[in-house]
């Protein structure tokens, strides 16, 4: 049996959330916001789960964000991340209102702690795939 | 309807637990197991009028219960996907079902090859209820149950102050109950120290807090408990039963308190049914894939306040000298993952006596949770009737 390694997991985006994709493409988190009672949601859904609108536009995120939790993959679940272990997945706080998860970047797991700035960037993977990151406000 | 005391857990079964049931099909294995319970319960495989699937979508469908038990009259046929909370969902939904006399003796079983056939891991992208994770967390190397969850115990440690030793407490404590058991696939002692220095999976999760895939099925009869009263064993009434569900239930991620699962709002509604509170219980089998979920639920379930469970497991509290018995069979974590079928099965052990060396003394009050899905809860308070 001959062994084909497995690429990484690639989204199959919907008319829903093809936005978002197309806005970390071109380096822009893109966020939902319901266009009758403005509250934004993520992640996206056709529906406002407040006013039951349908009716949505985009945001562009501030790009600042605050630590919520974190964890740090050692085990290769997926042959394709083998590679990248160890890397720490950030759960972080948007001032949106809501969350973001991205790994972490010019930071060690070591250092985070609930509520520590972190300021959103974006990185082309090697299956062209462009997701957003998660580096310290601060650098140092 | 008040649902409370009007069915019964009539009979039980399980197969051997093994890491690899040597190419024996899950189908097989749940067949074995459903005999088992069938004859348990003293009736005939014929008398089975109703089935529950705790997992549907899975391996094996009713229908193929049907055609080797050779039921004549099947005449309700229900799934709980509710993942590791499926199977007390489905204690809930039998017992609806006879209550409302759709059908007399309902079958619940779950069974699978889950080392050697469908991995846990592998299959987890394919459900539909992981589609949002899916499509916006995995592309960044979120892919498991334990990276999903990890950051759930690392919170709880961040505000509470919770520790990695105090995970290993639940650990070291259900493999001394695996041991006792007699079927049970770990069967050496473990130490917090061994815990400690067990590689790291998904920190704050070592694999020692984690389950073990593994081959082997279990079963229930669940009947009307009018019915059950002249039957063979001991009835074991379903007193309180309950499900919740978590917000945010397709992504922790986005879920406010990410230290709630769906069981805080599931177990008010169960004890209040049951007419018992936490300190009536005797012996607890709560589910566990992880041994965070573990200490989690014990909060939820309100032994103790949220924050309070790191200090509540400590000092082999969950032993069987301890101020509550949890996994009294070696659980997910140190017997088999059987997706907490194993757990029921375990339950109603304790309560008819019939648990052998790791028997809580006079136990006539237990419970048993599920959990699964991203944080869907399932509870039944179980009494010896
Ligand atoms: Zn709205």
């Amino acid at each position: 049996m001959s062994q084909t390694m497995p690429g990484k997991p690639m989204p199959d985006p919907s008319p829903d959330t093809q936005p978002y994709w197309d806005g970390l493409a071109q380096g822009r988190l893109m966020l939902q916001r319901c266009a009758d009672c403005g509250r934004i949601r993520h992640y996206p859904q056709p529906m406002c789960a407040a006013c039951h609108s349908m009716a949505t536009d985009w945001v562009e995120a501030s790009g600042e964000a605050t630590v919520h939790s974190w964890t740090v993959a050692h085990h290769p679940f997926h042959a394709a991340f083998r590679a990248d272990l160890p890397y720490v997945l950030v759960t972080a706080d948007l001032p949106e209102g809501v969350r973001l998860l991205a790994q972490l970047r010019d930071a060690e797991a070591e250092a985070l702690r609930p509520g520590l700035k972190l300021r959103i960037g974006f990185e082309q993977n090697e299956a062209g795939l462009t997701l957003p990151v998660l580096r310290p406000a601060t650098p140092g | 309807m008040q649902l409370a005391n009007k069915a019964a857990v009539i009979g039980v079964g399980d197969t051997d637990y093994t890491r690899d049931a040597g190419g024996r099909s899950a189908l097989s294995l749940q067949l074995e197991a459903a005999l088992k319970a069938i004859s348990d319960a003293g009736i005939q495989a014929r008398d089975i009028d109703g089935i529950v699937m705790p997992s549907p979508g899975g391996p094996v469908v009713a229908e193929e219960l049907v055609t080797n038990l050779g039921i004549p009259d099947l005449r309700f046929s229900t799934g709980t996907p509710l993942g590791g909370a499926g199977p007390v969902a489905a204690l809930q939904c039998a017992a609806a079902a006879v209550a409302a006399g759709i059908c007399s003796h309902v079958l619940l079983t779950l069974g699978r090859t889950g080392r050697t056939g469908q991995r846990i891991g592998a299959r987890i992208q394919q459900m539909p209820q992981f589609r949002i994770v899916g499509e916006f967390e995995a592309p960044s190397g979120a892919l498991a149950p334990a990276q999903y969850y990890a950051p759930m115990a690392r919170r709880h440690m961040a505000m509470f102050g919770t520790t990695s030793r105090q995970l290993a407490e639940i650990a070291v404590t259900t493999r001394q109950h695996a041991i006792l058991n007699g079927n049970a696939r770990m069967t050496t002692p473990l130490s917090i120290e061994d815990h400690q220095a067990s590689r790291m999976i998904a920190d704050p999760l070592r694999l020692f807090d984690c389950s073990l895939e593994s081959d082997g099925a279990a079963a229930v009869v669940v009947s009307a408990a009018d019915r059950a009263r002249d039957l063979r064993r001991p009835r074991v009434l379903l007193a309180g039963m309950a499900e919740g569900h978590p917000d945010s239930p397709s992504a922790i991620t986005q879920r406010a308190d990410m230290t709630r699962l769906g069981l805080a709002k599931a177990a008010p509604r169960a004890f209040a049914m049951a007419g018992v509170t936490p300190a009536d219980i005797d012996v607890a089998e709560i589910y566990d894939c992880f041994t965070y979920i573990v200490l989690c639920q014990l909060e939820d379930l309100g032994f103790c306040g949220k924050g309070e469970g790191g200090a509540f497991v400590e000092g082999g509290a969950l032993g069987l000298k301890g101020r509550l018995p949890v996994n009294t069979h070696g659980g997910l974590l140190s017997q088999a993952h059987i997706a907490g079928m194993n757990h029921v099965v375990e339950l109603v052990r304790q309560l008819r006596g019939e648990a052998g060396r790791a028997q809580v003394p006079d136990a006539e009050v237990g419970l048993v949770t599920g959990y699964g899905d991203l944080g869907d809860g399932t509870l039944a308070i179980m009494t010896r009737g």
